[in-house]
């Protein structure tokens, strides 16, 4: 018998940990993930593998100078989480360098700063992707066309190491802007959008990812399965995808309906670029999301106007990771202010009063 | 009866399904622990002032024969549970994880079992009053046998300043492990039946819904059964979910109303009362015995024989672990009540008490604890809470030392379910955080009350020394004054004996 009489119960526990929640997560990006490594080839592969090692071993790192046990803490996955939804986010045919200090500033200044797993306000992968993409503006929106491993224009073994790892200007030849980029740039143009959407990837290609864009963002289609999995898992609740996507996809065909030659319809939104990535996997980041109902209700609308404002009218032709990291700031803000119901209480607190029986009648 | 098939129930929030291992003693029937050599009885077996001793060392007792009776309106007597010798009143460990000693009296069983001549078993109980019914609960030392031990009477009388409808049978046993409530409601439904018939009787209730959950379909069967010929009774099959046998919960399931914060069910015009009690109410009236043992679930995984026992109030609980087989290996713990919210035992010499409906011996292998880790604001535990708190907040809050704001995020609204800490995939233990503040609010709550009270007694002297300086300058100005009276007198009469010597 256990000499700690003292602690309480319960005595039984859910087969619950985080290393389970985080080995689900992986498991619901793995059919996109290898979607997505197949299509892009072997840079791919190189440049998932460099972000994920840089993100473990930032970790260690950062959890030795903090004086915090290291194998605990490695052993829940959240550093492979991160690598990996960061890896996901990125030009697949980017430079290892790009991943390499991505992971340092996801692990480390996301992260690590602000105290390690659970003290993040914002997702670390949005925060690398963020500054990546200010820093480095060219090296983050150089896409490439799909490759398949093993294809006639799939770049070998030795000249994809010269992809990831080398100077290499092969990807010159091959870059490709994403939809979501290309109907940007023409829109901007002032092309309208049936002549320029011709030359776009069809909604079939989209969906299931036949189409340049980032490493693991281009198949919608495993990405939704996945998402659904994590669902019927229990790691994830509806609330935030649903919202997220509602909005996105309300906004995008209201916009449509009124002028359909200068604003892009809702099928490209949802299926093409990060929205499905976003609403099944970063915005429902357990640590930087609202922990009630209505608060991810909110928060997941939130999401879904702010992409498509951003995409819509700022500057960049993708607006997730922003969207994302202005939400991830509102979370405190929501959860202070949307909280559950207390049984037997009414919203503001006081405790329920019936009008016509019970108390004190006699 | 009515049927229970077609009966609405409303949904609550919140809840976990633990593995519920009643398969382990579910299927033994209730069996009678023989004799222990000595029987320890402690006076304080529910909740409110403990009972007096009424005994000494040395004194021979029949069994039901009054040991201690009850001080106060919230209290409970407690009754000898055989015949032997009192072999002492004094300090005996507690059935509490503190394990403090507690006042007990001591009682060597003579082997005779001897029923004390006195009783008064009734056959025509249908004629008694409520008030009736309810002075013999509490006579018979009757508390809730689900475990909080609240004194029967008490809610028999509520009657009195609430208008109630309904009584509510909680069979709903959702605690893992335990069957003693399923074992008694299969084997002994006439008389819980006829318990609940009288308890309805002294509440004045319209209708009773005897609630059992759907894991239990052979205590519903037999349930039905007896309730066959009662208009009154429903048997209600409730949804196997932790913590349904709460009793706000319950009630809500069932009527659909919540209990208002701070209040009681009987706000709402409900009553809950344990299966245990039913049957403990129908011993009393009925056979005129009082509450002198009870059926506990002896089980665990690192029980030889898992059974349920009827056993005498006082027993210690080694006598049920031998009666039991024994352990298979050492127990990681050992548990009062069921995982979820039970206790843990300081040591097996504790006795059984009225409130003790199980006695858990947890294997390590299947319930060892692992580390804890930071919270990643999964938002399970706010899924999980029955009672819409945002268990992660109010644990941060008690962690910076700010208990304050963790009541006014809901601390005292909280159960104590330990769904919260169940679900926690960081193992984060919550149901600690939350009993560490509620007893230290507890404990500040008393010191602030004894300042207040210190400072009022201060007061109050010095208001009295006041009064009493103030009478004695009263007095003293009044004898002055006298004095000086008699001075004047003294010189009016020297002058007027001067002037007539003149």
């Amino acid at each position: 018998m256990s000499e700690e009489t003292t602690t309480f119960g319960p005595y039984t526990h859910a087969k619950s940990s985080i290393s389970r929640t985080m080995g689900l997560v992986m498991l619901s990006l793995l059919p996109a993930t290898l979607f997505g490594l197949y299509q892009f080839g072997w840079p791919a592969i190189f440049l998932f593998l460099t972000t994920i090692v840089a993100c473990v071993v930032a970790e260690a790192f950062s959890l030795r100078v903090a004086g915090k046990p290291i194998k605990p803490f490695l052993m829940d996955g959240s550093a492979v989480l991160t690598g990996w939804l960061l890896a996901m986010t990125l030009p697949p045919w980017a430079p290892w360098w790009i991943g390499l200090i991505g992971a340092l500033l996801a692990i480390i200044v996301a992260k690590q700063v602000f105290g390690g797993l659970g003290q993040n306000l914002f997702n670390p992968a949005m925060v690398a992707r963020v500054a990546l993409l200010i820093s480095f503006p060219l090296e983050m929106t150089l896409f490439n066309q799909p490759a398949p491993l093993f294809s006639a224009q799939a770049p070998g073994f030795l000249e994809s190491l010269a992809i990831t790892f080398g100077s290499s200007d092969s990807i010159d030849a091959v870059s490709s802007a994403t939809t979501l980029g290309h109907l940007k740039t023409e829109l901007g143009q002032g092309v309208g959008l049936p002549e320029a959407a011709t030359t776009t990837a069809s909604i079939w290609q989209q969906l299931w990812g036949q189409t340049s864009g980032s490493l693991g963002e281009t198949s919608a289609l495993l990405l939704l399965l996945g998402g659904l999995f994590l669902i019927y898992k229990k790691v994830i609740t509806w609330h935030i995808p649903l919202s997220m996507l509602g909005t996105l996809a309300l906004l995008a065909s209201l916009f449509h309906l009124i002028d359909s030659d200068s604003y892009v319809g809702p099928m490209t939104h949802l299926l093409s670029g990060a929205a499905i990535l976003c609403a099944f996997f970063i915005a429902t980041d357990l640590v930087t999301s609202p922990v009630s109902i209505r608060g991810q209700i909110l928060f997941g609308a939130g999401c879904g106007l702010l992409i498509y404002v951003i995409r819509t009218w700022a500057g960049y032709p993708e607006g997730v990771a922003f969207a994302v990291m202005l939400m991830n700031a509102c979370t405190p803000l929501i959860d202070h202010y949307l909280k559950p119901r207390i049984y037997g209480r009414d919203r503001k607190g006081e405790p329920l009063v019936y009008s016509n029986e019970g108390a004190d009648s006699k | 009866m009515t049927t229970g098939k077609l009966f609405k129930l409303f949904k609550i929030r919140g809840g976990v399904h633990p593995d519920d291992r009643k398969q382990l003693s579910a299927g033994q029937a209730i069996e009678k622990l023989p004799m222990p050599p000595l029987l320890h009885i402690p006076l304080q077996q529910h909740i409110g002032a403990p009972a007096e001793s009424l005994v000494r060392r040395g004194d021979e007792v029949k069994k039901g024969q009054l040991l201690a009776r009850n001080q106060g309106a919230i209290s409970a007597p407690v009754h000898a549970p055989t015949s032997g010798r009192i072999m002492g009143v004094g300090g005996y460990p507690a059935h509490h994880p503190s394990g403090l000693s507690v006042r007990t009296i001591t009682l060597k069983p003579d082997g005779e079992d001897e029923w004390l001549d006195s009783l008064e078993p009734c056959d025509d109980y249908d004629q008694f009053s409520p008030e009736e019914i309810a002075d013999r609960v509490a006579r018979a030392g009757i508390v809730g046998m689900g475990g909080a031990t609240f004194p029967s009477a008490v809610k028999l009388n509520l009657r009195k300043r609430y208008s109630l409808h309904t009584l509510v049978i909680n069979g709903a046993e959702c605690e893992p492990y335990l069957t003693c409530d399923d074992r008694l409601m299969r084997e002994q439904a006439m008389q819980v039946v006829e318990g609940v018939k009288l308890m309805a009787r002294a509440l004045g209730v319209e209708q009773i819904l005897f609630a059992i959950e759907n894991n239990k379909p052979d205590a519903q069967a037999s349930i039905r059964e007896a309730a066959e010929q009662s208009e009154m009774i429903t048997v209600v099959g409730l949804p196997t979910r932790y913590p349904m046998g709460s009793e706000k919960h319950l009630v809500q399931t069932l009527v659909g109303k919540e209990t208002p914060a701070r209040g009681l069910t009987a706000d709402i015009g409900v009553v809950v009362h344990n299966v245990a009690t039913a049957r403990a109410v129908y011993d009393a009236i009925v056979l005129g015995r009082p509450l002198i043992s009870r059926v506990m679930t002896v089980t665990g995984e690192s029980i030889q024989h898992p059974k349920n026992v009827e056993v005498l109030i006082g027993t210690p609980l080694n006598n049920l672990i031998d009666y039991c087989g024994g352990f298979t290996e050492i127990p990681e713990r050992l548990i009062s009540g069921g995982p979820m919210m039970g206790q843990p035992l300081p040591s097996l010499r504790v006795p059984a008490v009225k409130g003790s409906n199980g006695l858990l011996a947890l294997s390590g292998k299947l319930n060892r604890a692992t580390t804890e880790m930071p919270c990643i604001r999964c938002a399970s535990c706010v899924n999980a809470c029955p009672c819409g708190l945002v268990p992660l907040d109010m644990a941060n809050h008690i962690k910076a030392g700010s208990l304050d704001s963790s009541v006014k995020l809901g601390l005292l609204d909280c159960i104590g379910c330990g769904s919260c800490a169940y679900v926690c995939p960081s193992h984060i233990p919550l149901v600690q955080y939350f009993n560490y503040a509620k007893g230290e609010l507890a404990s500040r709550q008393r010191t602030q009350h004894k300042q207040n009270e210190t400072k009022r007694l201060a007061e109050a002297r010095n208001e009295r020394m006041e009064k009493i300086k103030q009478a004695k300058r009263e007095a003293m100005a009044k004898r002055k004054k006298e004095m000086e009276e008699k001075k004047r007198k003294k010189a009016e009469e020297a002058a007027a004996v001067a002037g007539a010597e003149s």
